[in-house]
């Protein structure tokens, strides 16, 4: 039976634009351009290679988010991916982590899997956890950060760089994977590709097709709470020298005013 | 007030210096615990010092486990221990592994996770986070509303301050449980003797302008005359100028240090994400027009191999 793939990645806010909080102090996706999340190609990348490599594989990307994040399921499939699976339902609006890991996990179940890729943080929410719930709902091994990965004879292995060493981890498939932006550049989508997604399935699924119910899930369901949000004030304009000879001096006095000298 | 749980983190048998951060948050919450994991023989070292930081009691385990599989085993022992001394809380070092434990343990506690806090503080209804969140340019303040709170810390959030309590050693005996993956070799980095880069006061960074491998040199010698550690943004890192766990950024290392030099560093979002908190800013950059400047105390708009050796001839000199 051919392997199953199954890459989860998140429509976000274009980091390079404004970014801002709605009213209710959840991520104003609205007002603000979306995308792919950068991170969540690399591992729409990872899963084409092991697909590739694995000569029969099939892979499907898998997001839970509001209407317009079928743009970044249709980018991953314009990358190559085979189908996609789109979880949209207006009760998940303000979900936790913990929440979003259950919703996910129940998707996953449904659509069946046996290897789980994930990025190794959004570049919105930046928790970098999600992949390790995932594993823990699901009961399976967690193989993440993953700088260099690939899979065979239903082993997954991997480089994981950690902070004060690199270990080399394996596990046996099922399993939960997530890499890092260190595991190899994304393809661009080709034209082809491009024209090819357009064909290709995107199942839509809502909370009652996973079996869950409204108040386990939104901002009334987080087991978290936002109670302020705040704008950083902006740093105060500094002093900006041109060097004309003593750029390095002038510098030097300025450290030794902050007591840093 | 309750217990508060703090998970050691510890490299090459010494407690590192987010643990005793974090013993300091704890104190503002409830009582600190510590719990050391994995320490092997430098256990009784380390519970010595999480008690002169204000831990009354030290929970320790060990087991080849700890090495041997990835994150699980320290899951395991955390909600354990956490269970039994029906903890108030939970606080964790922001790291990568940090984060996955503390999220895998919330969901075995059936407690909401927050990370990445920057500031702890006791409010109403438990502990009141703030979070440091898109590139810095927003400050959050939030708490968790069900379960005893789960909350990672990033390092440098506050300042360690001893405050001698009992450290009394508890032995725990951890039933092992799920499915983790294997370790199957470990390759320890090799310390640059420099300052750690998420702990250090001083951070220099170079960048792209930098322009070779060799052009690091004088980023390190001005590190070396002030004591700082050395940073690299994802361009040097890329070009292969720099190791990967030096690239300060979104998909590096977050620093929160005193001061925070920059040269040959334009200032993109998502270095911007990994600096911004910083106390004191400080950039070269020859060009003017570089976004680096919006956000610095003291800027130098001039060549980095002039400027930086010449800032640290003076360094050295004022230093004597
Ligand atoms: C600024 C900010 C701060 C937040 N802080 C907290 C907090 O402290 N506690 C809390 O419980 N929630 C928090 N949230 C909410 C949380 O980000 C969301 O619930 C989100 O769905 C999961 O977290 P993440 O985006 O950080 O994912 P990460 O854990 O960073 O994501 C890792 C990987 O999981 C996959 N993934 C993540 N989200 C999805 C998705 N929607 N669909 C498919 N795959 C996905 C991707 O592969 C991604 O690369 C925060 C949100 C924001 C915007
Ligand atoms: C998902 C994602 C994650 C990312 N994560 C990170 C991250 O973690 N960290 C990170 O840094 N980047 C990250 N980036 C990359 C980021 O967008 C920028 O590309 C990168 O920070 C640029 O590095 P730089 O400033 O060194 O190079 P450049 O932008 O090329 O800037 C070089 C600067 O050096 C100056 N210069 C050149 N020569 C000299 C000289 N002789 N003297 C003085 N100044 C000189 C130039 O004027 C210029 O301003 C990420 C990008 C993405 C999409």
């Amino acid at each position: 039976m051919s392997l199953r793939i199954v890459v989860c990645v998140k429509y976000v806010p274009d980091a390079t634009g404004d970014r801002r909080f709605a009213d209710d102090t959840t991520t104003d996706r609205e007002g603000v351009d979306g995308l792919l999340s950068e991170l969540d190609e690399y591992g729409v990348e990872q899963a084409l290679r092991i697909a590739e490599a694995s000569g029969d594989a099939e892979v499907t990307v898998l997001t839970v988010g509001p209407d317009d994040a079928k743009d970044a399921l249709r980018k991953a499939l314009s990358m190559g991916a085979d189908k996609a699976v789109h979880v949209n339902d207006d009760d998940i609006h303000g979900t936790d982590v913990i929440g979003t890991s259950a919703i996910i996990a129940k998707a996953l179940d449904k659509v069946g899997y046996d290897l789980v890729v994930c990025g190794m943080a959004s570049t919105d929410g930046t928790m970098g956890v999600l992949p390790a719930l995932l594993a823990e709902r699901l009961g399976l091994p967690q193989v993440t950060l993953l700088s260099e990965v690939s899979v065979e004879g239903g082993v997954v292995k991997g480089r994981r760089d950690g902070d004060a060493a690199t270990e080399q981890v394996e596990a046996e498939l099922p399993a939960v994977v997530s890499v890092t932006d260190q595991s190899g550049e994304a393809r661009y989508p080709s034209f082809k590709g491009i024209m090819a997604a357009k064909k290709k399935p995107v199942q839509s699924l809502d909370l009652d097709d996973l079996d869950i119910e409204a108040d386990e899930v939104g901002l009334a369901g987080s087991w978290t709470a936002v109670e302020a949000v705040a704008a950083r004030p902006a740093r105060t304009a500094g002093t900006i020298v041109k060097d004309e000879g003593e750029g390095g001096k002038q510098l030097a006095t300025y450290l030794a005013e902050q007591k840093f000298i | 007030m309750g217990e508060i749980l703090v998970l050691v983190d510890h490299a090459d048998g010494a407690v590192r210096k987010p643990a005793l951060e974090l013993l300091t948050l704890a104190r503002r919450i409830g009582e600190p615990s510590a719990v050391v994991l994995g320490a092997g023989s430098a256990a009784a070292e380390i519970a010595a010092k999480a008690g002169e930081y204000g831990a009354a009691k030290v929970y320790v385990a060990d087991g080849a486990e700890f090495a041997d599989l990835l994150v699980v085993p320290k899951v395991d022992a955390l909600t354990q221990i956490a269970k039994a001394a029906d903890a108030a809380a939970v606080l964790v070092t922001s790291s990568g592994e940090g984060k996955e434990i503390a999220a895998r343990v919330a969901l075995r506690l059936g407690s909401g996770i927050i990370t990445d806090a920057v500031d702890l503080e006791a409010g109403d209804g438990g502990p009141v986070a703030t979070q440091s969140v898109f590139a810095a340019s927003f400050q959050v303040k939030s708490k968790v509303t069900k379960g005893a709170p789960v909350i990672t810390v990033k390092p440098n959030s506050t300042s360690p301050e001893a405050a001698p309590a009992a450290g009394a050693v508890e032995n725990v005996t951890v039933e092992f449980t799920g499915k983790a993956a294997k370790v199957t070799s470990r390759t320890p980095r090799v310390s640059s003797g420099r300052p750690e880069l998420t702990e250090a006061a001083i951070v220099v960074s170079g960048g792209r302008g930098v322009g070779a491998k060799e052009g690091f040199g004088v980023v390190e010698e001005l590190a070396d005359a002030l004591g700082a550690a050395v940073g690299a943004s994802r361009a040097a890192v890329d070009a292969g100028w720099y190791p990967h766990t030096n690239q300060v950024g979104q998909t590096g290392k977050q620093v929160s240090p005193q001061l925070y030099v920059a040269a040959g560093i334009s200032g993109a979002i998502q270095h911007r994400a990994g600096m911004q908190t910083s106390k004191t800013i400080v950039a070269i950059n020859k060009d003017p027009e570089a976004p680096i400047f919006e956000l610095v105390d003291y800027g130098v708009v001039g060549d980095l191999f002039t400027v930086l050796p010449q800032l640290t001839g003076e360094v050295k000199a004022r230093k004597g």
